[in-house]
């Protein structure tokens, strides 16, 4: 049976892992090299690299960690963060990410998605949408959640699946860092209207909200960063509840 | 021993390469025939659209050499669906080394692609050997090998189908063996030990 998958996010800036990490025996704990293969070990099914700096001069600093954290990681990847172009992703694919993730870009250019797609195959296309409810509305928006687009938030989620998306990470940003559980109705509604998979984050705190954003939220994947690395929640823990709670998850 | 992994259009196989590299494996990453022909084992990646990898093939005339070979062959995702008969893909007719058909899931109750890991089981071939039943694999497709005389494990999703084939020296993994953890590793370096 397929499982529902949970993925780490690591933030990166200047290709060191930002937001505290509390492992203990790790040799450096801003090394995202090392702490992806920690979460591979733990059972993580795939992880997200975000950079966060994405500036023209780290996207070497970038390419490189993406080097690196393919030649050590067994599991699937995806690089998301100022990706704006083919060429952007032809050089991340390249050095080896599985996936890459695009959010403002496509916004401003939906066709690029549509690019991407015919060029790389839709599997390897993740479009992240960063959604807000404001006056009774999902609207989409960019810039880390502060800037409103004209976008609603379902509606854009069809359409991006229609241009060739693969998969849709749906960010709550009414319940990202609240830790008060994922956005599990609009959640549902997305995924209910898309027949590609959808990776839910923002708001995890507890396993709870893991059983309630598969069952509730029908998402296919949970996405969750401070939680992991403040060891909050041990990702194997999690999946054993997970799998007492009749989800079917990978052990 | 020589391995080598077939250059053509398939997308990215740079996973494929870190996942020979992990294990200590060197590999040779070439179209041309007499490489392939005098390499002991020879890997057939894909990622991508199969109308388009046959028309590079068939243009490299790598379509004739890769049926002809002797050596153990292991071709994985795309490169297994290539592999078979004929793909929905854009109807594609495929080398034919394999004698079934590659269907697409059907979209009525279920997502397609088939994104995530998935239990195979079932397991019959020498490639699977130290792996437990029902192992996980990672999957990322939207068609899929019907189940034949050739599945040697089967994995589920929307309905049972081929998660791998064999026939005489000709092997496939419809999953991504590199990306597969420490399983998928083991079924590569099984695979480099035949």
């Amino acid at each position: 049976m397929l499982t529902k998958r949970i993925i780490p996010c690591l933030d990166i800036k200047d290709g060191r892992t930002v937001k505290g990490t509390n492992f203990v025996n790790l040799r450096d704990a801003g090394d995202p090299v090392e702490l992806g293969a920690i979460y591979a070990e733990q059972g993580a099914d795939e992880l997200v690299f975000l950079d966060i700096t994405a500036t023209v001069d780290n996207r070497k600093t970038l390419i490189d960690l993406v080097r690196n954290v393919a030649r050590h990681v067994n599991i699937p990847f995806t690089v998301g963060g100022g990706i704006s172009s083919i060429d952007d992703v032809s050089a991340l694919l390249n050095a080896g990410a599985d996936k890459v993730s695009i959010n403002s870009s496509a916004v401003r250019r939906p066709e690029l998605i549509n690019e991407l797609a015919l060029q790389f195959g839709s599997q390897c296309i993740i479009v992240a949408i960063d959604t807000r409810f404001v006056d009774g509305e999902h609207i989409v928006h960019t810039h880390g959640g502060r800037k409103p687009t004209e976008l609603r938030t379902i509606a854009w989620a069809k359409e991006v699946e229609d241009r060739g998306a693969g998969e849709i990470l749906l960010t709550s940003m009414d319940t990202d860092g609240t830790k008060a559980g994922f956005a599990n109705e609009l959640t549902a509604t997305v995924s209910a209207n898309s027949s590609i998979p959808i990776i839910a984050s923002g708001g995890a705190g507890t396993m709870e909200h893991f059983t309630e954003v598969f069952t509730t939220g029908k998402a296919d994947a949970g996405l969750a960063a401070s939680i992991f690395h403040f060891k909050e929640i041990d990702i194997i823990e999690l999946k054993q509840y997970l799998q007492q709670q009749g989800i079917s998850v990978r052990l | 021993m020589k391995t080598v992994i077939i250059k053509y259009n398939a997308g990215n196989v740079q996973s494929v390469m870190y996942a020979m590299d992990r294990i200590g494996a060197s590999y040779l990453w070439t179209d041309d025939e007499q490489e392939i022909r005098t390499a002991d084992k020879v890997i057939f990646p894909g990622v991508g659209e199969a109308s388009t990898a046959m028309s590079y093939l068939r243009e490299k005339g790598l379509d004739k050499v890769i049926p002809s070979l002797t050596q153990p062959v292991l071709g994985t995702c795309v490169g297994m669906q290539l592999m078979c008969r004929h793909s929905e893909e854009n109807h594609t007719t495929c080398m034919g080394i394999f004698d079934l058909d590659v269907k697409r899931f059907d979209s009525t109750n279920f997502k397609v692609p088939h994104v995530g890991w998935n239990n195979i089981y079932n397991l019959k071939t020498e490639l699977t050997q130290g792996l437990r039943e029902d192992s996980y694999m990672y999957f990322v497709h939207s068609y899929f090998a019907e189940l034949s005389p050739y599945t040697v494990a089967e994995c589920n999703y929307v309905q049972p189908f081929s998660a791998m084939l064999q026939k005489d020296n000709f092997y496939a993994a419809q999953f991504h063996t590199e990306i597969s953890g420490k399983e998928g590793q083991l079924i590569l370096e099984n695979f480099l030990k035949l």
